[in-house]
């Protein structure tokens, strides 16, 4: 049985413009044409072409970036838009967690804004009045519950409006985004309450950025893509493939943003933080990181490996020179710094061009933006070329491991420790 | 047509609804202030002194049926303006109904013809609870208590379908022309004048000029109010022609409203 059906579904929207909406009164009135025929190009489809079925009993995670059509698609689920083509059918009950506390009078209590929310979702008030401890004992307000609601604080304003929309008890469940909001003692407290449902058979549909947490609780995830349904499968898979695009777009905006920087003079980008110095003897003419096969890159996992490819040229041949890097991260705090001459390498001679290449192997930092110092210098300290912030990269993980770096380990467990790994 | 009655029975199911909504909104509404429910008899009540102490002292009426007896006309000011009051603050609330509960329509499924029923119903309890003062004026001010209050509910019910259509159409039409608000304010002073509330139907002035009886006849508030009037201020029989064509009025507004605005429907959550 499927408890969620979309064939084909679209939703498109005019792009907002104010002006020349209608004809005039008089069209409008008079020939029943209250909206004048519209270009394509004033069209946006925010769902397009989306075919779907959830299984009764599915959790189904749905992913994507800003703007690709998730909170459209929950709104054609949830009945409050309508699909401009293509047929859609939800079979029982929705409950739709899009605006928590949507609905709520701000000036009278919230007993009354219990009961009305209750009944604008589609309790009896024979029902409500049967579960009122219960949501308010949830919402954790038993000593407010007769304060008008706009003595509340937002907390607590969400909290109410979760606790009766999960109180609805319906087939399907909508959840967008709206757990983000609570704090540490009811974000468990309502994926508990998530969970209960899902032992109960119940389909629920989850929008979220918080992938860890999709990938978590859900049994099959949706990536949306400009509009259009772009993956659906296995959790961890989906979530891997929305990764990769996503680190493919940074990617991107990194070229475009290091194009940019290289338009302007370096040392008015960032207020001067990102210098360089040093009169060249030997100068570091090209810095690139590549990921382990040799490719350009600037995004990687934590596991990656990473090369640094300096290009050099020394106008004069010289016999006292180091090499050097230093990773920083966006405190600025040396994460790891190294060079030639502290790894006990001793120069010989450099003449003319030349290729430099520091090989890391497994890069063990954890996710964030980082700087990269790189230089040559005398084993004195005479700078020919230092390089300061002049380059970036970033590290982008599911996990949330801190520190300044992800040391390289593994977890075990004695025999009577029952833990496994998420989502399996 | 079989749409509408699609409608009104969906309609029916939310009864429970719209009855906690208005009694929400009529909670909600004089929160906080001191004078609390009293305001539901003042607002009116004040409009009467205003209206009384213009044209009923500075400016006597020039009709021979007040004899320059400035509390028979009062009473006969506050039989229209209670009912008046009750359209024209229906009228005005309804065009912004829909924009002050846009989270609802955006956010929850939820219907929104709902909105301007509330507002409307509302009101109608607002005037209801008027009602005593009014029937206590009639003794105080030298009014008559006669059988025919009983064809009150009559006029209420008129009323209360034309102002539903009326503030369907107001509302639906105001969240794509939001221009109307403001036309509203002008229209309704304008309708007020147009209607017989502070002169009396028969003054001669009025029957003299075809183009002017014309126009008020055109007006069915006109014959609303003079339901009032035949109940309450002149203790007789309403016109039963006038009622007729009245009510005929009110179900095709009605009719009109709820076409248009289920028309419009879907395109509120995006244009709220």
């Amino acid at each position: 049985m499927h408890a969620i059906e979309l064939d084909h579904v679209w939703r498109v929207y005019q792009k907002y413009s104010a002006r020349h909406r209608f004809q005039t009164f008089k069209s409008a009135i008079v020939r029943g044409d209250f909206f004048r025929s519209i270009k394509a190009d004033e069209l946006v489809s925010a769902v397009e072409d989306v075919s779907l079925m959830v299984e009764e009993g599915t959790t189904l995670g749905l992913i994507g970036r800003n703007g690709s059509g998730k909170s459209t698609m929950l709104k054609l689920i949830a009945g409050i838009a309508k699909p401009t083509a293509g047929t859609l059918s939800v079979r029982g009950k929705i409950s739709a967690l899009i605006e928590l506390g949507a609905g709520f009078h701000p000036e009278i209590s919230g007993r009354e804004n219990v009961f009305i929310n209750g009944i604008m979702l589609g309790l009896s008030k024979k029902e409500i009045a049967s579960k009122f401890d219960e949501i308010v004992r949830f919402a954790g307000l038993e000593e407010f519950i007769d304060a008008p609601v706009k003595t509340y604080s937002s907390g607590m304003f969400m909290r109410l409006g979760f606790s009766i929309a999960i109180n609805v008890n319906p087939d399907v469940l909508l959840v967008d985004e709206v757990l983000a909001v609570g704090d540490a003692a009811f974000i468990p407290k309502c994926l508990d309450r998530i969970d209960d449902f899902r032992r109960r058979g119940k389909t629920i549909l989850f929008v979220s950025h918080d992938l860890t947490m999709v990938a978590k609780i859900c049994d099959k995830v949706a990536w949306m893509k400009d509009g259009r349904l772009r993956m659906l499968g296995e959790p961890q898979r989906v979530v891997d493939a929305y990764l990769q695009d996503v680190a493919e777009k940074q990617e991107e905006d990194f070229q475009e943003k290091k194009e940019a920087a290289a338009e302007t003079p370096a040392s008015s980008v960032d207020g001067g933080r990102e210098q360089r110095w040093g009169r060249r003897e030997i100068e570091i003419r090209k810095v690139i990181l590549r990921g382990p096969n040799g490719e350009e890159k600037h995004v990687f996992a934590p596991d990656d490996g990473m090369l640094i490819e300096l290009d050099v040229a020394a106008l004069e041949p010289h016999k006292d020179f180091v090499f050097g890097i230093g990773i920083f991260n966006s405190l600025g705090t040396l994460c790891y710094g190294t060079n030639t001459d502290l790894e006990e390498l001793v120069p010989e001679s450099i003449r003319g061009e030349g290729r430099v290449v520091c090989r890391i192997d497994k890069l063990g930092l954890i996710n964030g933006t980082y700087y990269l110092d790189v230089a040559v210098h005398k084993r004195d300290g005479y700078p020919f070329d230092y390089h300061k912030n002049l380059y970036s990269f970033l590290v982008s993980s599911t996990k949330r491991d801190e520190g300044i770096a992800r040391l390289p380990h593994r977890w075990e467990f004695g025999p009577n420790i029952g833990i496994k790994a998420q989502g399996k | 047509m079989s749409r509408l009655i699609g409608n009104l029975r969906e309609l029916y199911r939310f009864r429970v609804l719209i009855q906690s909504l208005v009694g929400r909104e009529l909670k909600a509404r004089y929160r906080g202030t001191v004078l609390g429910f009293l305001w539901s008899f003042l607002n009116p009540l004040l409009l009467m002194i205003v209206y009384t102490a213009v044209f009923g002292l500075i400016i006597p009426p020039r009709d021979v049926a007040f004899n320059s007896k400035p509390l028979v006309y009062a009473l006969y000011l506050f039989t229209g303006l209670l009912p008046w009051y009750w359209f024209s603050s229906s009228a005005m609330e309804s065009s912004t109904v829909l924009m002050a509960n846009g989270n609802l329509i955006k956010k929850i499924l939820f219907p929104a013809e709902v909105l301007p029923i509330v507002t409307v119903t509302a009101n109608l309890v607002n005037f209801l609870f008027g009602l005593p003062i009014l029937f206590a004026f009639i003794g105080l001010f030298g009014g008559h208590y006669t059988a025919f209050i009983l064809f009150l509910p009559l006029a209420i019910l008129i009323q209360y379908i034309f102002t539903l259509g009326f503030s369907l159409l107001i509302s639906a039409l105001t969240i794509h022309f939001r221009d109307i608000k403001d036309i509203l304010g002008n229209l309704l002073t304008f309708w007020f004048f147009a209607t017989p509330v502070i002169y009396l139907l028969s003054n001669p002035t009025i029957q003299k000029s075809a183009a002017v009886r014309t126009l008020l006849n055109l007006n069915p508030m006109t014959h609303i109010i003079e339901g009032y009037h035949s109940a309450l201020y002149f203790g007789e029989l309403i016109h039963w022609k006038r009622m007729g064509i009245a009510l005929a009025i009110s179900l095709a507004f009605f009719w009109i409203g709820y076409s248009v605005f289920d028309r419009l429907r879907d395109s509120f959550p995006e244009e709220v």
